[in-house]
């Protein structure tokens, strides 16, 4: 469900290294109350990259308590457009913006039978799930979390003893990329799956479940951005009806260097969901880096049209044209 | 000082009657609850569903699309969405958008009613349904009926606990000098209030004479009862009954007489408005309909009494914004309701534990 957001006014109160490369931050409005969220929801912060602010969402981590702060935890990605950076330099005291709570990632009641899988920074909307699913009686909740090693993966011990055995662990720097398929033994017709994780891993559970026995409509996933199948590279792109040529840097989307150059191009979501920020690919080189949710994955592989907002382009360049018919 | 008056609140984390299950068909059904507008209808195996009544896309309430076996689709640009919310297709596109869902509520059908629970999903427990059995069970016979009342839940909750009115406002059925005159005994727990009355020795009011003369054939003094128990929020059972005078009734045994429970449960729809869902059952005659029929006639005769009166009241509520209404000993029972039902009103805002 899609609300207004309302800003406001809030507070660092705590900071804290919850595992190699990630951050807790605990935050307070300023009028010191927080308002109720259900689990799977995030609120937006407005973040400052080379001066400009910008938006970003983080998931609430837990169950909400009331007078307790809102928590997040935040990655730190070096190949990031500089979200992660900013917050990270955060310290207890400072001022922020924030959203109020919004759910788009919603827990379903109405099956006994659940499947949480987290990937990496993924575990932030799962973690509340599994709370609130374990303190009803009558559920199966299973879960794999999977992570590149223990170091770099929050919350282990607290998941360990609410899960106990149903808590499936996966390393992949010693045991490779995880093999998905193994995903269906663990469900059944009835089980609901919450998936959140970095790209790459979504789209294996997501065709895991699309070649699959079980209803894909069971499998609920949230995006969060900035993740792809190559590294963030800068890039050249050619727009020939504007007669221009301009350079996405690394820490920049298409869109945004489309907008810096004064050539309007409609989006909504900015997420990559709403394919509203479609562009038509005439040429290009390299790689295509489909970022988003929007395509199905023939259409990414024809390769005709990118979402502007999330998609990138690596070892290449390319050219486009935007829907503008004037003259 | 806490406003009776103006005290519209009603708790979210609750189990409200939204519709007779012979009113859920496998077509939408639009209703307003607590200020909420949902979508309900049945899916082809019987199971009964509750959705938000706005369509994810641009907020068409989903009531004015059509069902298609159990999938809702939209009538303004066909989204589609299953019986759990999820939105299973979108035109023009090959996927689907993964926020895209509008919200389901749990629900249950029980004791011939279909419940909506309207708060924090992971709090509906089915055991929270208030206690209702009489409508289903097979040592009871009756029936009953949904009204829309122009006023708030509360009032009619307040007119129940009160059966004093009778005298005034059914003085040709069930009311007498008797009821208004006899005294009664009020209690109460953290999720119940109870007012009991026994009017020992009386000459029965004329419908109670009717009823009591088909089984027992007497016609003289009776010992009657009525034992009203509310269950927060809204819920208000009524125990019933005449039996021959002297024959034991106050002491436990009935045997010598006839008993009814007038079975009510009240849902809010907006603060003006709820939907009273009322069935009255008896424990004689089980398999005689014409009583049934009787029976349901004659209380939907009662109830649309109090509705003239309930709707006059809240009008003259709303002209008097300023004024707060006195109470009487005759109110003790409406008085614990409404302080239980606060209560829950209370704690859940505290808590907040109802967010949506
Ligand atoms: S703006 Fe929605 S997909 Fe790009
Ligand atoms: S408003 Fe429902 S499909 Fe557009
Ligand atoms: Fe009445």
């Amino acid at each position: 469900m899609r609300y207004r957001n309302s800003w406001i006014d809030a507070t660092v109160v705590a900071i804290e290294q919850v595992a190699k490369s990630v951050m807790q931050i605990q935050i307070l409005p300023l009028n010191g109350a927080t308002e109720c969220y259900t689990v799977g929801s995030h609120i937006d912060v407005s973040v400052l990259i080379d001066g400009k602010t910008e938006i970003r969402s983080y998931s609430l981590v837990g169950e909400y308590e009331s007078n307790t702060p809102y928590i997040i935890a935040v990655k730190l990605l070096p190949s990031s457009k500089g979200g992660s950076k900013y917050m990270w330099s955060l310290a207890a005291g400072n001022k922020i913006r924030i959203s109020q709570p919004t759910n788009n990632f919603e827990l379903s009641h109405n099956t006994n039978d659940y499947l949480l899988i987290a990937a990496g920074i993924g575990i932030t909307p799962i973690i509340g799930m599994a709370k609130t699913l374990k303190r009803k009686t009558g559920l199966t909740v299973k879960m794999l979390y999977a992570g590149n090693n223990k170091k770099e993966m929050p919350f282990l011990e607290e998941l360990q003893s609410l899960l106990g055995v149903d808590l499936m662990l996966h390393y992949s720097d010693a045991q490779g990329f995880y093999n998905t398929t193994k995903l269906i033994d663990l469900a059944s017709a009835k089980t609901q799956i919450y998936l959140c994780g970095p790209l790459p891993f979504m789209n294996a559970v997501r065709k895991t479940w699309e070649d699959g026995p079980f209803e894909n409509s069971n499998l609920r996933f949230e995006t969060f951005g900035a993740s792809g199948l190559f590294a963030p590279q800068d890039f050249l792109v050619k727009i020939p009806r504007f007669d221009l040529q301009i350079k996405v840097k690394k820490n920049k989307t298409i869109l945004q260097a489309l907008e810096d150059a004064h050539i309007d191009v409609m989006y909504d979501c900015k997420k990559g969901e709403c394919g509203l920020c479609q562009v038509d690919i005439l040429e290009y080189s390299g790689d295509i880096d489909h970022r988003d949710f929007f395509f199905s994955e023939s259409e990414k592989g024809e390769n005709d049209k990118l979402c502007a907002c999330v998609s990138r382009v690596a070892n290449g360049s390319i050219t486009i044209d935007t829907s503008y018919r004037g003259v | 000082m806490q406003s009776f008056t103006m005290n519209e609140s009603f708790p979210l984390n609750a189990w409200y009657a939204v519709a007779w299950d012979v009113e859920l068909k496998n077509e939408l059904l639009p209703r307003t609850i607590c200020n909420k507008a949902l979508v309900l209808y049945q899916k082809k195996d019987g199971t009964p569903v509750a959705l938000e009544d706005a369509c994810w896309h641009r907020l068409l309430p989903l009531s004015k699309g059509s069902l298609r076996g159990d999938t809702v689709v939209c009538g303004y640009h066909g989204l589609e969405y299953k019986s759990d919310g999820r939105c299973s297709y979108m035109p023009s596109q090959e996927t689907i958008n993964p926020s895209a869902c509008v919200r389901s509520y749990p629900v249950i059908q029980k004791y011939r009613f279909i419940w909506v629970w309207m708060g924090n999903p992971a709090l509906a427990d089915e055991k929270l349904i208030p206690d209702m059995h009489w409508n289903d069970d097979p040592e009871w016979a009756g029936d009953g009926q949904m009204i829309k009342v122009h006023c708030n839940y509360r009032l009619v909750v307040d007119n129940l606990m009160d059966l004093t009115h009778e005298t005034f406002v059914h003085s040709e059925s069930i009311g007498d000098r008797n009821v208004a005159e006899a005294p009664f005994d009020v209690h109460y727990d953290e999720k119940t209030a109870t007012v009991t009355r026994w009017m020992k020795g009386i000459q029965p009011p004329p419908f109670w004479k009717g009823q009591l003369n088909r089984v027992h054939k007497h016609e003289g003094d009776v010992d009657r009862w009525q034992i009203i128990k509310f269950e927060a929020p809204c819920t208000v059972n009524i125990d019933v009954g005449v039996a021959i005078a002297g024959t034991g009734a106050p002491e436990g045994d009935r045997s010598q007489g006839v008993n009814g429970y007038v079975l009510n449960t009240i849902t809010p729809s907006t603060n003006q408005t709820c939907l009273y869902f009322w069935a009255f059952s008896r424990n004689y005659n089980l398999k005689d309909q014409s009583n049934t029929t009787e029976l349901k006639n004659g209380v939907a005769h009662i109830f649309s009494q109090d509705e003239d009166i309930l709707e006059a009241q809240q009008k003259a509520i709303n002209e008097n914004p300023d004024r707060e209404f006195y109470n009487l000993n005759i109110d003790a029972g409406a008085m614990w309701a409404r302080r239980i039902t606060n209560k829950m009103v209370e704690e859940e805002q505290e808590t907040k534990i109802d967010a949506l």
